[in-house]
């Protein structure tokens, strides 16, 4: 083999199959997105609801509000158009499945003596809970407002995301026998760790502060609101009324549900206001179209210089006229003004980002910062600059989404058991992986491996016209049984792998000739950035890896594979004589708490450290 | 064979001919042969030929008789025309096919035991009149649709899976050809479609009777250890001693060729095959170097491969028959039937 040739694939590294399974690896909690279709595909919507459970806590709430990482990175969306609607199925799990309380984890009778504290009542600190009351963990949460969910509750709608399904999924983690403290908010992180009561501290506050805009006549004006704290002042019911006409300050998700809610609120002419063109927008593509279809005008490249008042009322906002030069790598430069105009409005919402905020934590109690007044926080155990102090969800880097918290959550529950049962937060269970042929029979998979060409369902809203009737009408209505039947079968089911063994290869190019997309190329082997152009079709996507086998047995050359495409139709191994590609299901296994106290309690058993 | 049918979903990038269409659009059903047979290859090799020329689908004719090659037109370009005729008479059906219309791009694809066994006779015949056609043979030495008994184009020495070796002597297709006097005669193997591909598409553009033969592995039957046909040993044996490249009309040669290393040959049509010699000795326009040099090599056990023998100037079948250039079958019928005249001074000569 020469220096610059492609070594063969390790594929005993978990990490190559896992990278293939493209929605699992973008997923921060990693949930195992195609089993859980499969299982819908079956109509076991509750064994789906609980697969999702174990990796993303609370399914029934994603399934509607998820920020969905899964579905740019599907390979659908390659293939064709558009991915899989994965963050649908997930609510047609959720919407259909059976009671599951008695499949829920269960805190054992006695406690383990041990005593955490949850700052925040947000999806970050639940699911520390939901990971250690198993364990046995004495889990308190304060919460400074009088209501659980954070975030969750105050930020999201009502017409978005029910206040029902907040309360099941949230009461099954309660439920354990979490102590809930409302109305309890910590003014003072010094105090609570020298009242010495918790043997280790989560912190899962968000980023509860919303960011300010600071030009002229900011002050001048009682009509001019913070996005978040406006949305959750409507969320108490502290503000049920808006002017009729608004303008909305950024193009951000959160600035999606102030258009939304302000026109549930009275508003008739609402005013999304961009800085930047299409394209560089902060909110998601879906939460974009949603806000349209309700008749929300959103206005680009306007940039806000002045709220216009008279006579101690807000008329209006100035703007500068904008315009930006994109170079060919599609980076936009900062801009330069053209002119400038003035909009009325009787209120503006400004939604333009928020930043963590930690008042309450002394700067001297050895809780590094960093310039941003972030805390330092270790990305794989959580754990700041003082030992036994956690951080998750938005209060760990910055703003992310709920299913970034849920991660951090899991990730913070390993390292808290581990801190308190004294082992190494560091040496934690790596990520496994299981592979098992799929083959049924000559022609028959475990699995749907037909190609459908349907094109991806859409969610059926609401009338335009009832949806305005009240606050918390939902819009989505969630998937029709015929529009579960086709998307499910839209998955590519990538998880299940094209495993190549190359001494049994005999080159007889029939996967080769069958492959549909053109994945697979018997060359010489060569450098990677060589190869890649050499292949049956050429492999542009760097992103998505080539699985290259070790030199064939007749002619020395070898099997190339470019993952990008692959629909994972199974006929490669199919059309195999010699059994060479085989279809493999690929299990990733992601380690929560419960298996490292399952670690511990055998090696405590076998008499060995588990550290 | 296969439950599903191939997926009609493509690669994106997939490149579009002068027709607009992709290599998928010439596909045909899928394939019912065993998994992994030398013949699904072939198919692909003749799916891609006839995508690079940009050969219309309606203007392509499959051809074939009886066996599992000839099962193959079933597998590409749905939307030709196709005749499956009965065992050995291909060559028979297609000369009176293109007799009927000239205008057509003839493919037969036969193989050892429809060619060299039952239709050996119609075989050489086709050669004998230069039908223009590009007529492949399957070659893999055994009847598969029988289970697997020696062709004759077994080897001597060649084991099959049970039983004793071959004793008797194997018809060699491609010396056959050259000795009757076809007119481009080659030989290639399923698991070398660089080779194959642009040999079919010499073989489709030749004006006259053009032979592939394709060592096409019989995966069930004569795939295993002691057999002269399996992937194994024709990879082993296997030499190339004219490669081509076939360059379309009205196209620049791009490719850069060393002095003396590449020969062009003209086509009627205005394309050229370049022919690239891996044995610089060798000289595929001598029939009698080329027929003694394969004898040799053929007794040395050596599978030689490439464009073996190639010859323009012969007329095909149309033209030594002194025909119209207008297919028959569009010629109005009265210029077909001699006037009643005509036909009384015929018929007056055998009085």
């Amino acid at each position: 083999m020469k220096p610059t040739e492609m070594k063969p694939t390790d594929t005993t590294k978990p990490e190559y199959f896992h990278k293939v399974v493209d929605c699992q690896w973008a997923c921060p909690a990693h949930t195992d997105v195609p089993l859980y279709i499969r299982l819908i595909a079956q109509g076991r919507f509750s064994d789906a609801y609980m697969e999702n459970r174990e990796s993303n806590v609370f399914p029934g709430i994603l399934g509607r509000v998820c920020d969905r990482p899964c579905e740019p990175a599907c390979r659908r969306g390659r293939v064709e158009d558009k991915p899989v609607a994965i963050c649908r199925l997930k609510r047609v799990a959720a919407d259909h499945r059976d009671d599951i309380t008695d499949r829920l984890p269960k805190a054992p009778a006695r406690s383990n003596g041990k005593k955490v504290a949850l700052i925040g009542a947000g999806c970050a600190s639940l699911t520390v809970a939901n990971d250690l009351r198993p364990l046995g963990y004495e889990v308190t949460i304060f919460e400074a407002l009088d209501t659980t969910g954070g975030l969750m509750r105050t930020n999201i709608p009502k017409f978005r995301l029910p206040p029902e399904v907040l309360d099941e999924e949230i009461g099954y983690i309660l439920d354990m026998g979490v102590a809930l403290r409302l109305n309890h908010r910590i003014d003072s992180m010094r105090a609570l760790l020298d009242g010495g009561e918790f043997d280790a501290v989560f912190v899962g506050t968000g980023a509860p502060r919303g960011k300010n805009l600071e030009i002229p006549g900011r002050y001048d004006s009682d009509r001019i609101h913070i996005g978040i704290d406006w949305l959750e002042s409507v969320a108490f019911e502290h503000v049920g009324t808006i002017g009729e006409r608004v303008l909305i300050i950024g193009v951000g998700n959160t600035a999606m549900d102030c258009c939304r809610t302000s026109l549930r609120l009275g508003a008739r002419d609402v005013k999304v206001m961009a800085r930047k063109p299409r394209g560089y927008f902060k909110a998601s593509d879906w939460e974009l179209e949603d806000a349209e279809e309700e008749n929300v005008e959103i206005i680009v490249n306007h940039s806000p210089k002045a709220f216009v008042i008279e006579d101690g009322k807000l008329v209006g906002m100035r703007f500068e006229l904008m315009e930006y030069r994109v170079d060919d790598r599609g980076r936009i430069d900062r801009g330069t003004v053209t002119g400038e105009t003035t909009i009325p409005c009787d209120d503006v919402i400004l939604a333009i980002g928020q930043d963590n905020a930690f008042p309450w934590i002394e700067r001297d109690i050895g809780i590094e910062f960093d310039e941003w007044e972030c805390p330092v926080v270790d990305e794989t155990t959580m754990m700041c600059s003082r030992e036994g102090v956690f951080f998750g969800g938005d209060s760990a880097f910055g703003p992310k989404n709920i299913i970034w918290a849920v991660a951090h959550g899991h990730e913070a529950a390993i390292s808290i058991h581990r801190y308190c049962q004294a082992e190494d937060i560091a040496d934690r269970l790596p990520v496994g992986i299981n592979l098992s042929s799929q083959k049924m029979g000559m022609h028959e998979w475990s699995y749907s491996n037909d190609y459908d060409p349907a094109a991806r369902r859409l969610m059926p809203h609401v009338d335009l016209r009832e949806r305005f009737k009240k606050l918390d009408i939902e819009v989505e209505l969630g998937f029709t049984v015929e529009q579960t039947i086709q998307e499910v079968e839209r998955c590519l089911n990538c998880d299940i792998q094209t495993v190549f063994a190359a001494k049994l290869c005999i080159e007889c190019d029939a996967c080769i000739d069958i492959c549909p997309v053109n994945c697979l190329t018997i060359t010489h082997n060569g450098d990677e950035q060589d190869l890649r152009t050499r292949l049956s079709a050429p492999a542009e996507n760097l992103e998505q890896a080539l699985y290259v086998s070790a030199d064939l047995p007749h002619t020395g050359r070898v099997m190339v594979k470019d993952e990008d495409l692959c629909v994972h139709c199974g006929l490669c191994a199919e059309r195999c004589p010699t059994g060479a590609w085989d279809m493999q299901k690929s299990t990733v296994l992601i380690p929560y708490a419960t298996d490292e106290a399952a670690e511990s309690r055998r090696h405590r058993k076998a008499g060995t450290s588990a550290a | 064979m296969s439950y599903i049918a191939k997926p009609k979903v493509s690669h994106p990038s997939l490149p579009r001919n002068k027709l607009g269409l992709t290599a998928r659009d010439y596909e045909g059903a899928v394939s019912t042969l065993c998994a992994g047979c030398g013949h699904d290859s072939v198919t692909a090799a003749v799916i891609q030929a006839v995508f690079e020329l940009n050969i219309e689908p309606h203007k392509l004719a499959k051809m074939s008789g009886i066996g599992c090659s000839s099962k193959t037109p079933a597998y590409f370009v749905n939307q030709a025309h196709g005749f499956n005729s009965v065992h050995g008479r291909m060559p028979s059906v297609t000369t009176g096919a293109y007799v009927a219309n000239r205008e057509l791009t003839y493919i037969g694809v036969s193989g050892d035991g429809d060619s060299l066994s039952i239709g050996v006779g119609q075989f050489v015949h086709a050669i004998r009149r230069n039908l223009n056609m590009c007529y492949i043979i399957e070659n893999n030495g055994v009847y598969g649709l029988t289970k697997g008994q020696f062709s004759a184009s077994a080897d001597i020495g060649s084991k099959p899976k049970k039983g004793l070796p071959n004793q008797q002597e194997p018809i060699d297709p491609v010396s056959t050809a050259i000795s009757l006097g076809a007119t481009y005669v080659a030989r290639s193997f399923s698991g070398d479609k660089q080779q194959l591909v642009p040999l079919i598409k010499g073989a489709l553009r030749h004006d006259g009777f053009a032979l592939v033969d394709v060592i096409s592995p019989c995966v069930t039957f004569n795939d295993h250890e002691g057999s002269t046909k399996s992937y194994a040993h024709t990879r082993q044996f296997y030499h190339h001693v004219v490669d081509v490249d076939y360059i379309p009309p009205a196209e620049e040669i791009r490719a850069d060729y060393e002095e003396g290393e590449a020969v062009p040959v003209d086509l009627y049509d205005g394309s050229v095959i370049m022919l690239r010699k891996v044995n610089e000795y060798y000289d595929p326009t001598s029939r009698a170097a080329a027929f003694k040099y394969l004898r040799e090599h053929f007794n040395a056990g050596e599978i030689t491969t490439g464009l073996l023998y190639i010859d323009e100037a012969r007329g095909e079948m149309h033209d030594l028959m002194g025909n119209v250039d207008t297919p028959l079958a569009e010629l109005p019928l009265d210029s077909l039937k001699p006037p009643s005249g005509e036909l009384k001074r015929i018929l007056k000569r055998y009085q």
